[in-house]
């Protein structure tokens, strides 16, 4: 029992970093696209940023340098983030619910890391000469994780309600939907039942830390616990094939389109990337297009199809 | 009838509409619009239309996509449909947009953000139909299925729809149900595009099947092509149009001005959209007194295209986007002017500053700008003299999306209105966070069947209801009041919709452009530049 679930962990943690590898992989080999921005932008100058300026309210903008104001951006990812600004700003019914969701998980994949990296470290491991910080520590990680899956259970029953109450949401609703909530409801439900319910004998929260990273199987835990965390392993590794996984999208959405105003200098690599996409082939049928699967975007884009057919019209008379 | 539609209705067999509206189920209008049923009603298509095309969406009909004679016919133009959709998907063919497509298909979480700011939705009295993602969620569903393999977990985990020429009928209309404003990107959590779900739609309509409005293509972006203008105008009339507009605007302020054409070497090649020659002609004359009193070496050009700086291929089609653009470019590299200053047009600025940006390479990258900065600083240089109390009367400024939420370009036109308009006042909100006209993305030229209907008691309806709360301190005709709005589009838009609602007469307002009101407050030219009376 104690060696499945540390395979599950393992292979659950690897389907996770695999599928998240893959889609980024994907987003990030799409070719160049049109700049399609929408302000405000975060890294303009501060004082544009407020009111959502841009350098084209300067006249001959290319003679100046673009601004790059990092901190700006970091401070609304960090916003965006943590407190999902948007959705406070622009949905707020729906914000409360989301926010204890997504904390709830926040605080739940803190308290899992902190564990892994302190197990990894050694200073969970009774005994060491670490014993007095993981006294401390210890009961952090257990009260954040707990106090998280509290949240994500609060949250997900939340969104619940309100997808299967709502009819604006229940209209764009799926089953998998309901399936994602719940099977949060459930893996929280069961690691916090199956903790708080285990044997005397059963082994702490530290212990089967320490002895997930020794693989070992000496360890032993309830049987409701060992099932949260099966079905824990599942979830994360189901994540990243679902559009759960916009964790990953909203890198590509905000820094690579919402936000890339990135001019296209000459002799750039930028010039380089629109030169290369100029030369896909595409084949549209309309016949205004003029595609054909041989010519290019740039053969396309410098035909006039009001001349082709003016000449094709006198070639035939 | 909100709320009652599900996303499976819009495979339906019958040419039933999927809803109707009442007037007094939209959402309620400031005075002196507030009564409902004093609303106009809603013309009825005809027969003879409801007979020959599709029209099974909602109570219009833009495209006019003629009925199919067989089920043979069906499934070609279905299977064609399919064709298009996987060239959506496919960087060959959609590398311009693939990855905020592919990005927006598979992440959003439909926690309906986006519907909290759309004005077509919220104007709609909140009609399931307008909802941003009840496009996006056909689509979506459509990907899955049938470019990604679909299959039962599948249509578990993303769910299912039938797809059946109904439901392309149905999208093709409902495509043109969007201004592509994306005040629903802006606002959503994770970076989904609604707008650009309508525009991808737009355009594997266009450039696979050779739909799309008749107004946008073959009067709009072919005709440029062919004839340099979507006015039709050719380089002789245009040139001649302008020279009376030169006339016309030196009798008027008293200065002598001429339009330069073709001059080698400009620092500025300021390209209008050809209809302000047209509509507006004061628009034109108005720039060319400011550029030759402040003293910029500038010019326009005869050649192909580059004397019209509209570019509809932005609102629904690639390759003609990228020809126009081209077409402006080319013009401007043979000129060997320092820049391209495009004037009052909103989606102008932006197909040219920005997205065109990566369409060019080597020595066709000519610097492209606003004219509001180079205006901005005309007006602050103190080179004219300015008498702000000609323009003493209340002015507020509408925000065109394409110069702010979708370019950045906020405040000049604000410096100058702080500058030469003492009872300026902003609607709510403004700035990046505006709302569109309900013109954009082709509306404000689309007038078949009863389409502008719909596009003044529905996507209109909020940018109506922020004209009347500017100016809820003067709403009487007694106070002439001046809506500014610096966009071609825009202006199309207002000029219908205050007549259609008859503000003119109830309320006394006028709209216009920037460039007329900084004319008005000329010291040196004869007073009463802008005209207090209706056109």
């Amino acid at each position: 029992m104690t060696a499945a679930i540390y395979l599950a962990i393992y292979a659950g943690l690897f389907i996770f970093l695999a599928g998240c590898i893959r889609r980024i992989l994907v987003y990030s080999r799409t070719p160049l696209h049109l700049r399609w921005e929408l302000y405000p932008l975060p890294h303009e100058h501060p004082y544009r940023a407020a009111y959502g300026g841009s350098y084209f309210e300067t006249q001959e903008w290319w003679r100046q340098p673009q601004v790059a104001n990092r901190r700006g951006e970091w401070r609304v990812m960090i916003e965006e983030i943590l407190f999902l600004k948007s959705l406070r700003e622009f949905n707020r019914r729906l914000w409360l619910p989301s926010f204890l969701f997504h904390f709830g998980l926040y605080l739940a994949i803190a308290a899992v890391t902190c564990a892994a990296l302190a197990m990894a470290c050694g200073f969970l491991s009774f005994g060491t000469r670490f014993s007095e910080f993981a006294h401390v520590l210890t009961p952090t990680i257990m009260f954040a994780g707990a106090i998280g899956a509290v949240l994500i259970v609060a949250g997900a029953c939340w969104l619940l309600i309100r997808r299967t109450t709502d009819q604006a949401l229940k209209n764009s609703t799926h089953a998998g939907d309901i399936f994602n909530l719940l099977f949060f409801i459930a893996v929280c439900t069961l690691l916090i039942g199956g903790y708080l319910l285990r044997a005397p004998d059963a082994a702490s929260l530290g212990e089967f830390a320490r002895g997930a990273v020794h693989f070992d199987r000496s360890v032993t835990i309830g049987p409701v616990f060992g099932a949260g965390l099966i079905l824990a392993s599942i979830l994360v590794a189901y994540i990243p094939f679902t559009h759960m996984a916009h964790f990953i999208a909203k890198y590509f959405t905000w820094h690579a389109v919402r936000w890339d105003d990135r001019r296209n200098e000459r002799g750039s690599d930028l010039e380089g990337q629109v030169a290369a996409a100029l030369g896909y082939k595409p084949a549209w049928s309309a016949p205004h297009v003029g595609a054909d699967g041989q010519r290019t975007w740039a053969e396309i884009a410098t035909n006039n199809p009001t001349r082709e057919a003016q000449t094709t019209r006198e070639a035939q008379e | 009838m909100s709320g009652r539609i599900k996303l499976r209705d819009v495979s339906r067999p019958d040419s039933e509409t999927l809803i109707h509206l009442e007037n007094d189920e939209l959402m309620p209008l400031p005075a002196p619009l507030e009564s409902p049923e004093k609303d106009h009603a809603w013309a009825a298509l005809s027969e003879q239309c409801q007979s020959r095309y599709e029209c099974g969406l909602d109570d219009t009909c833009a495209i006019n996509i003629p009925k199919p004679k067989s089920p043979e016919e069906e499934k070609q133009l279905v299977a064609r449909f399919l064709s298009g959709l996987d060239k959506l998907f496919d960087k060959e063919n959609n590398w311009t947009f693939l990855e905020p497509l592919l990005l927006t298909m598979e992440h959003c979480t439909g926690c309906q953000t986006c519907a909290e700011s759309c004005h077509i939705f919220e104007a709609s009295g909140r009609n399931e139909l307008y909802r941003p993602t009840f496009r996006s969620e056909i689509l979506r569903r459509l990907y899955f299925k049938h470019v990604k393999g679909g299959g039962l977990l599948s249509a578990w985990q993303h769910g299912d729809i039938h797809l059946n020429w109904p439901l392309v009928a149905r999208l093709i209309e409902l495509s043109y149900r969007c201004n592509l404003c994306r005040r629903c990107a802006q606002s959503c959590p994770i970076g989904c595009d609604n707008g650009l779900v309508a525009r991808e739609l737009r355009k594997l309509f266009s450039q696979e099947m050779g739909i799309s409005p008749r107004e946008i293509h073959e009067n709009g972006s072919m005709l440029q092509l062919k004839a340099g203008s979507s006015t039709g105008m050719t380089a002789e009339i245009v040139k001649d149009n302008v020279a009376f507009v030169d006339e016309d605007i030196s009798e008027r302020t008293g200065i002598a001005v001429h339009t330069p054409w073709d001059v080698e070497g400009a620092d500025v090649l300021l390209i209008h959209n050809a209809g302000e020659i047209m509509a507006w002609p004061e628009n034109p004359g108005a720039f060319a007194l400011i550029l030759t009193m402040a003293g910029v070496n500038w010019t326009m050009s005869s050649e192909l295209a580059a004397y019209d700086a509209i570019n509809y291929g932005l609102w629904y089609d690639d390759a003609q986007f990228a020809r126009v653009a081209l077409k402006q470019m080319e013009a401007a590299r043979k000129l060997g002017v320092k820049r391209i200053v495009i004037g009052e047009c909103g989606h102008a600025h932006k197909a040219l500053c920005v997205i065109a940006d990566r369409m060019i390479t080597g020595d066709l990258n000519i610097p492209r700008e606003s004219y509001l900065p180079l205006l901005r600083d005309i007006v602050l240089s103190g080179k004219i003299k300015f008498d702000p109390t000609r323009n003493d009367f209340p002015v507020t400024l509408h925000d065109p999306c394409n110069m702010v939420r979708l370019m950045g370009v906020v405040e000049p036109q604000r410096e100058i209105l702080r500058a030469l308009c003492p009872q300026f006042r902003e609607m709510e909100p403004h700035g990046v966070d505006n709302y569109c006209c309900g013109g954009g993305s082709g509306f404000a030229i689309m007038s078949g069947n009863n389409f502008p209907d719909w596009r003044f008691h529905v996507s209109g309806r909020k940018k109506l209801e922020q004209i009347l709360n500017a100016f809820a301190d003067c709403p009487g005709p007694e106070t002439p009041k001046y809506l500014c709005a610096p966009c071609s589009n825009c202006k199309g838009q207002f000029r219908d919709m205050i007549t259609y609602y008859g503000l003119w007469q109830k309320s006394r307002i006028l709209y216009g452009g920037l460039v007329e009101l900084v004319v008005n407050a000329m010291a040196g030219v004869k007073p009463g530049f802008i005209d207090w009376e209706w056109r």
